[in-house]
């Protein structure tokens, strides 16, 4: 058994809604310190497939383990799960009545039991390292959209997770704010976390990507090294797909 | 003057009847927090088993007169029980179940109104749905819901003259009796109705800085 080599395992993932199979067996596995970039057309199942992985939507079948411990069927432990698991979303999510520091610090208080001061310090540290802490003091109406996603990044590295899920985080923003948040993610990824990203964003996935899985009907239908998916004829699916995005983007 | 010199003797008298109408107002935007408040998470967040009787309350006590509803419990509900409640206390609890139904529903609406990636974000940092609930939804909600929770002061505050009709000393039940005795009738009423309207721009004023205090820019009702 190998379990321990890989942070995250994801087994035969399923997921229906009513007719709509969305997932259809996705089976994968995450070192630590990778960065996975997962494509495809919308629809596919990506955002399902991370809300799987962290049991926000429960897949119907598969399992998900984190360090070998089962986080499907896992009970009232989700919780604890979800502490290491860091999800930031493609419109950020912020809690509306707190500022930024507020966001970083209310679960490092009501779910890791930090005192104030404690809390405090850490999510003024972690607002340091997205470069937010000057704005600490402000609410997520007064941010820019770049900023925002920026302190919910900070809020979901705040738990010190294993691993983060980013369910295209860039989405929501204009070229010029996609750039400082992806900037962010590369650092982060340079730093060794380990990542899960769901984006369109085809320079980051062929510049910071480990590996690029490339979904289609809820399969993982061709994945690998972007150099090794971008070179080798065999991959001409997700080359093409790779390479309409670069056209539309005109780079 | 005689009839200043009447005014001047009743007027304490009618003073008095503050205390006890904003006592009545006092109940029922209280109860309408302590009881209306649960109902709503209960409504929002709750299975059938809670969401239906929660409903049948508030179909019932928004659907009857208050009128009716002093009646049924000052004559037939709380004496039938054994209870020998004085008509302040039946007042008081009748103006307060009415008002936590409607009540209940401006919380419920305001917590409905809140985006769902609220509670996501909060579950996904490892928050379970009550704590979801307590440190970020109801935050949220009670700031939505405060303006048209103010909204309701002016209406209880009204509403609860109909609580003469059981003779509890308020200010329209004491106008009443000054009138009865004194046979002087339209400076009492007078007197009444600009107690009645003082106390509703006070009130509003009140409510309305805390509105202020709490605003949040670009949130709930600092942002309308
Ligand atoms: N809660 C839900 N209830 C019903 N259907 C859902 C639900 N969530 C997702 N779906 C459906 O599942 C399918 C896949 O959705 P998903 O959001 O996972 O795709 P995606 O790959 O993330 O697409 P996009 O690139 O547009 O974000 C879609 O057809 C969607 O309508
Ligand atoms: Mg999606």
């Amino acid at each position: 058994m190998h379990t321990d080599e890989y942070i995250l395992k994801v087994e035969d993932i399923h997921k229906a809604f009513g007719a709509n199979e969305v997932l259809r067996g996705v089976s994968f596995e995450v070192k630590k310190g990778e960065t996975l970039v997962f494509i495809g057309s919308s629809g596919t199942g990506k955002s399902t497939l991370l809300r799987c992985i962290n049991q926000l939507t429960p897949p119907d079948r598969g399992r998900v383990w984190l360090h070998g411990e089962e986080v499907t069927n896992s009970g009232k432990r989700i919780n604890y799960f979800r502490q290491r698991i860091g999800m930031v979303f493609q419109n950020f999510f912020l809690f509306d009545h707190l500022t930024a520091l507020k966001n970083v610090e209310v679960a490092l208080i009501r779910v890791k039991g930090m005192s104030k001061e404690e809390a405090r310090e850490k999510a003024l540290a972690e607002l340091r390292q997205v470069g937010m802490e000057d704005w600490a003091g402000h609410y997520p109406a007064e941010l820019s959209g770049g900023q925002a996603q920026r302190v919910s990044i900070a809020r979901a590295l705040a738990m010190d997770p294993d691993v983060i899920l980013f369910d295209e985080p860039t989405s929501a923003l204009d070229p010029e704010l996609t750039r400082e948040v992806l900037e962010v993610m590369r650092t982060l990824a340079q730093q060794g976390m380990t990542m899960l990203v769901v984006t369109h964003e085809m320079g980051f996935a062929c510049n910071v990507a480990n590996r690029i899985l490339f979904m289609e009907h809820g399969v993982i239908a061709e994945q690998g090294a972007p150099g090794v998916l971008l070179n080798d004829p065999q991959y001409s699916r997700v080359k093409n797909f790779i390479g309409q995005f670069l056209e539309y983007n005109g780079d | 003057m005689e009839l200043i010199s009447i005014l001047l003797d009743w007027f304490p008298y009618l003073l008095r009847g503050i205390g006890v109408t904003f006592g009545l107002v006092l109940s029922s935007l209280g109860l309408g927090v302590i009881i209306g408040l649960p109902m709503a998470l209960g409504q929002v967040y709750g299975s059938r088993l809670v969401r239906v009787p929660i409903g049948i309350y508030v179909w019932f006590f928004r659907g009857l007169p208050i009128l009716v509803l002093l009646f049924l419990f000052y004559f037939g509900i709380f004496p039938g029980l054994g209870f020998d409640l004085s008509a302040f206390v039946v007042g008081a609890v009748v103006l307060g179940l009415r008002g936590a139904a409607y009540q209940s529903q401006i919380f419920r609406g305001a917590i409905q109104s809140v985006g769902e990636g609220q509670m996501v974000a909060a579950q996904s940092l490892g928050m379970d749905r009550l704590c979801a609930v307590r440190s970020i939804i109801l935050p949220q909600s009670m700031r939505i819901a405060l303006p048209g929770w103010s909204n309701e002061y002016p209406n209880i505050l009204t509403d609860s003259a109909v609580c003469y009709a059981i003779g509890v000393a308020e200010l329209l039940t004491r106008a009443s009796q000054i009138v009865a005795q004194t046979y002087v009738t339209m400076p009492i009423y007078l007197a009444a109705a600009g107690i009645f309207i003082l106390m509703n721009y006070g009130g509003m004023k009140v409510l309305h800085m805390i509105e202020r205090k709490i605003a949040i820019p670009g949130f709930g009702s600092g942002a309308m």
